[in-house]
């Protein structure tokens, strides 16, 4: 299964509601304003950093960028994709859970 | 509600959908329509899953009395859901406990499992919809 | 792969409509199918023929359509959801159709996937 966030961490609760129940070994995809949730520095990335060690958590790289982050910005166990890698991993991992 | 006399519909697939409910009612419009597209799915003959969690948790509670907010209240529409053959109701427990709720307080039958069989339910859907 | 997509929001307020276009070009430029795009709650606003963005933006609306005649895209309006919110047939844009909720059901049931944007 593949897990979709793109609410902030700091607005909206969608990051932990999935970060909660995404069973181990779970993907899950930050994109839209959850990339935030993807940066060194930012308050979440120890949360961030430890699930990143359950599962496998990639963030949107266009959505990144459009935000003023680049990839090495990324918290370390986390991959950028773009849509192509987005689009690859929809065809991978089976059913998507987008957390709304 | 408007389209539920879709025509009947015979795919010979049966998938598991589910449909997460994690949003209150009223305050955003996600609860109402996400039923609607639950009683659709009645048609469909497919294998129906409600997940409550988080606020979603409030759209099935007791007593609601939308009287003075000049809205429908949708209530009555989830105790029809069994009619349809839906009856799939599950409600994760944290959720209810962090809302000081419990089922007693819920105006339809479910099945109040915990946060870890939650997400082992939802990893075994084959559709999950959200509003 | 066959992929259905499910757009929740209208255009330019969320940025669920950019991400499911960006998403369906990239898939389509794959060799992936889109199945059917469906349009639901405030994502009916997609279809909204009168919608006018300044000439330096996208034009998220017009996007959606050609792209639909580029690939032969089942654009699909939510019946329910759209007459809710004022949008009927005279004021679709080019390659969107209205029809009721069956058609997201139908699209879970026929395509491998089913992807959700939204808010």
């Amino acid at each position: 299964m593949l897990h979709t966030v793109n609410k902030s961490p700091f607005e909206r609760n969608a990051l932990d509601a999935c970060l909660a129940r995404a069973v181990k070994g779970s993907a899950i995809l930050l994109y839209e304003d959850a990339v935030y949730a993807a940066t060194k520095g930012a308050s979440t990335a120890q949360r961030v950093g430890q699930a990143a060690k359950d599962h496998k958590v990639y963030v949107l790289g266009p959505d990144l960028l459009a935000r003023g982050f680049n990839e090495g910005q990324v918290l370390d166990g986390i991959t950028v994709v773009d849509y192509d890698g987005f689009v690859d991993l929809v065809a991978e991992l089976g059913t998507v859970n987008a957390w709304l | 509600m408007p389209g539920i006399d879709e025509p009947d519909y015979d795919s010979g697939v049966v998938k598991k959908f589910m449909y997460v409910n994690r949003k209150a009612p009223f305050g955003t419009i996600y609860a109402l329509e996400v039923l609607e597209m639950v009683l659709i799915s009645a048609a469909f003959e497919q294998d129906v899953h409600l997940a409550f969690v988080d606020d979603g948790v409030y759209q099935i509670k007791k007593g609601q009395d939308t009287k003075g907010i000049g809205m429908k209240s949708f209530l009555p529409t989830y105790r029809a859901l069994e009619g349809y053959d839906i009856e799939k109701l599950y409600v994760e427990k944290e959720s209810l406990e962090e809302r000081g709720l419990t089922a007693d307080d819920l105006v339809v039958p479910v099945e109040v499992i915990d946060r870890a069989a939650m997400a082992e339910l939802i990893d075994s859907m084959d559709v999950v919809l959200s509003g | 792969m066959k992929f259905g997509i499910l757009v929740n929001e209208g255009p330019y307020n969320h940025q669920a409509s950019d991400s499911a276009y960006m998403f369906a070009k990239a898939a389509l430029a794959k060799g992936h199918e889109i199945y059917r795009v469906f349009f639901y709650y405030d994502g009916v606003n997609n279809a909204n023929k009168l919608s006018e963005p300044p000439s330096d933006d996208r034009n998220v609306i017009k996007r959606w359509s050609e792209l639909a005649k580029e690939h032969k895209l089942d654009l699909v309006v939510c019946v329910a959801a759209a007459l809710r919110r004022g949008i009927k047939d005279e004021l679709l844009a080019e390659g969107f159709r209205i029809s009721g909720l069956g058609q997201l059901i139908e699209s879970g049931i026929q395509c491998d996937r089913q992807v959700v944007f939204g808010d």
